[in-house]
Order: C-alpha cells, then structure tokens, then sequence
C-alpha cells in the first residue's frame, strides 16, 4: 500500500512537473484531481472539526454537561445559507451573510485594534535608547537600530497617509517611508523564493530519494 | 425587507461582539455568537462545495471546452467525501478520529492532496525566476532598494553567502551577509512591516465600523439578487 501511494505521489508530481514544457492534457487531469480532492478534503475538516465538535457535541453532550440548545440558532442560520441555490428565495441567504459580516467586524475590531495597532505603536516606542543590563552603557548598535525602526514606521505611516498631499516635508517623510517599505518587500521577496526553492528541492528529493532510491 | 433585515443583523451582531469585550456579563453571547460564525461557516463551505459540483454537471452536460476534466474533478471530491464520511478503512470503530492511520482519507490525503499541492506550490519557484528577472531591474531608486534586501536575503540563507563574505575581519562581522541579512530583518524590514501592520489595523477598524454603521452595503449585491 506504501509502495502504492509512493508511485500515485511521484506520478502526480511528474504530472503538475509537465506543465514547465506547455499546457497539457496529463497536466490538467493533476489540476482537476487537486480542485476536486481539495474540496472534499475542507469539507471533510469542516464536517468534522465545526460541525461535529462545535454544534453536535454542543446540542448532544456526552460528558454529562448541560446542552447549549442556543447552537440550534447557529445551524439555523446556516441551513438559510444554503438558500442562496435557490433563484427565488436566495435573497434570504443575505441574513447568515450579515450574522458572518458582523461577526467578523465584531471580532476583528477590536482584535486588530489591540494586536495590530496599539501592541505595534507601544513596540516601537518602547526602549529606543538601548543600555547594557550590566554597565548601563548605552548600546549604540542597537540604539541605532532601534531608533532607524521608529523613523522607518513613522515615515511609512506618513506614506500611507492620503487626506494630505505628499509634498514638501510631508512629502520627503513619505519618500523615506516608500525606501523602508521597499527593503521590507525586497526581504519578503527574497524569503518567498526561498520557500518556493525549499518547496522544490524537496519534491526533488521525494522523486529521487523515495520514489528512484538514487540518493541514500 | 431585502436590505433592511440584513442591516439590523450586522449592527446587532457587531455591537454585541464589541461590547462583549467591556461588559463581563456579555461574554456568554460574545462567545455563542462566535460558535454561531463558525457553524454558518461550515455551511458556507458545504455552499462552495455544492457550487463546484453544480458548475461541473452544468458544464458537463452542455459538453462545454474542457468538460472531460470536470469528470476527474468531480470523481476526486466524491471520492474524498464518501472516504472521510463513512471513515472507510478505518481502524477503529466509526467514533474514532476521520485522520487515523490506515484510513483511506489519510491515505489519500498523504499520496494525492498534499504531493499535489506541495507540487503546485514549487512550480512556482520556475515562474518567480521571471518575476525576479524583472524585479531585479535597477531602474530606480526604490526598485534598487528592493534588488538589494531581496539578493542579500537570498544570499544571506545560503551557504555561498557565508562563502562569499568569510574574508571579511570578525571586527567588521555585521557586514556578512548572513550577519547583514539578519539585521534587514531585525531593523528596516520590521519597521516597513511595522507600519503595515499597523495601517492594516486602524483600516480594519475603519471598515468594521463602516460596515456595523451600515454605511458600507456592497457585500448584498444588487436588489435583484
């Protein structure tokens, strides 16, 4: 069974591996075994880690717990969901769609607001000059880094600042701001090729290690 | 009765979930509601499933380009499905847990979902040398800027980095790369990131309220949806 599932997977990697020459039939079966495998495979893990544990341990509790019959109202909203396959009566779908949108504005306001902004301002504030613990001498090197990252994020917030025109000493902060947040895509560039690399060596490897036995 | 029903639900929903973080007596609800989101989620995944099975038979049946593959696609999620829900091959009894070892939708998901998907993903490192070959352009300033934290990065994660700068006196250690790399990302990278981090934070925070307030309505469509 092993051995089996070896040769599926090394096919398979061959067959998405067919597309660097053109567009072609073995490739597009790949394609649609992984449309539809993924699929089934989220709604699997949905079935089984929301709706199994969430709503029906939730109604029909096992340990002796009292049931939260309140979930009924959730799995109601979600079979009006499935309303939107409906022509006619799809608009009713619109109700668990604004539960969803209200929610997540609910939840991620506040969320973002505490994590995203207040967490970040009061990072970056924190400790510009740097000492040493032991002769409360001040750290230069990390001083200066230290003191770099809050002129790079107060220029980038100037940058993404639109209600004012960018020009004059608006403008050159918002220049300074645009310098920083290149270096910051230009490391996140250079990380994303690293992973598709690392991602690459590895089915490299499967295919020679695993599936030829060339390499030991 | 299309519009404004979903406006009170937003607004109610919103303002529940933001005062169940100051009012202690609220946290209850906060918390079912967040259970409720997560429930109507799975429904909305089973939506998107239906959606793919829907869009495949209609271009099945109209003989549509291509429709031969929606075949492959619909037999790969049928096949998933009825592994994970009837939990065939499974070791233990039918309560025991949908990943075991042994089962086919563990089987399929080790051969077929994650070979695919780990596949797909490093095809891309093909098409990101295109990208990088325009990237890496020195046209200007900024674009300098990016060639450079991008190639020290590279440079700076592999071992002819580290080759490339070992000259270089331990005195002057931070100009390795490796050394250098570390510091772009300890230093003007995490400001860049900072500052886009917290901009993401206060326009969540703006277009959350937009959306409780009710200002902000294009999520439901046109009235004659």
């Amino acid at each position: 069974m092993e051995l089996f599932g070896i040769w599926v997977a090394a096919l398979l990697t061959l067959g998405i591996f067919s597309f660097l020459y053109k567009d072609n039939p073995v490739y597009k079966i790949c394609e649609s075994i992984f449309i539809g495998v993924s699929a089934g495979y989220w709604a699997i893990a949905n079935f089984f880690d929301a709706l199994h544990k969430k709503f029906w341990v939730g109604v029909f509790p096992t340990d002796g717990s009292d049931p939260n019959y309140m979930l009924w109202f959730g799995a109601l909203l979600g079979v009006l969901m499935l309303l939107r396959l409906s022509s006619k009566i799809g608009w009713i779908a619109r109700w668990p769609l604004a539960f969803i949108v209200g929610a997540t504005a609910g939840l991620y306001m506040m969320l973002y607001f505490v994590s995203n902004a207040m967490n970040q301002v009061a990072s970056t504030m924190r400790d510009v000059i740097v000492t040493s613990p032991e002769t409360h001498l001040i750290m230069w090197g990390e001083t200066i880094g230290s003191i770099l990252i809050v002129i790079g994020v107060v220029s980038g917030l100037v940058y993404f600042f639109f209600s004012k025109e960018h020009k004059g000493v608006f403008g050159y902060t918002a220049r300074v701001g645009i310098w920083f947040l290149m270096i910051t895509f230009g490391a996140h560039f250079g990380y994303t090729v690293m992973s598709r690399m690392s991602l690459l060596i590895g089915r490299i490897d499967f295919l020679f290690r695993d599936w030829l036995h060339l390499l030991n | 009765m299309k519009r404004l029903v979903p406006l009170i639900i937003t607004f109610v929903v919103g303002t529940v979930l933001i005062l169940s973080v100051f009012i202690p007596p609220m946290e209850g609800l906060g918390e079912n509601f967040t259970l409720f989101f997560d429930i109507i989620a799975v429904f909305a995944f089973f939506l998107g499933g239906g959606n793919l099975v829907r869009v495949h038979f209609q271009k099945m049946s109209r003989k549509s380009d291509d429709w031969e593959f929606s075949i492959v696609t619909l037999v790969g999620f049928f096949v998933m499905l009825a592994a994970g829900l009837f939990k065939i091959g499974n070791p233990g009894d039918i309560a025991s847990s949908v990943t075991a070892d042994g089962s086919l939708f563990q089987a399929i998901y080790r051969s077929v979902f994650v070979p695919l998907s780990s596949t797909m993903y490093a095809l891309l490192a093909f098409f990101v040398a295109s990208a990088s070959y325009r990237a890496f352009r020195a046209k200007n300033r900024e674009a300098t800027l990016l060639l450079v934290a991008a190639f020290i990065i590279l440079l700076g994660s592999t071992p002819f980095g580290t080759m490339l700068t070992s000259w270089v006196p331990e005195s002057w250690s931070i100009f390795q790369i490796p050394n250098l790399a570390v510091w772009l990302m300890s230093s003007p990278n995490l400001a860049g990131q900072r500052a886009i981090i917290i901009g993401i934070g206060l326009g969540v925070v703006s277009i959350s309220l937009r959306l409780i307030l009710g200002l902000e309505r294009t999520y439901l469509g046109d009235d004659n949806a």
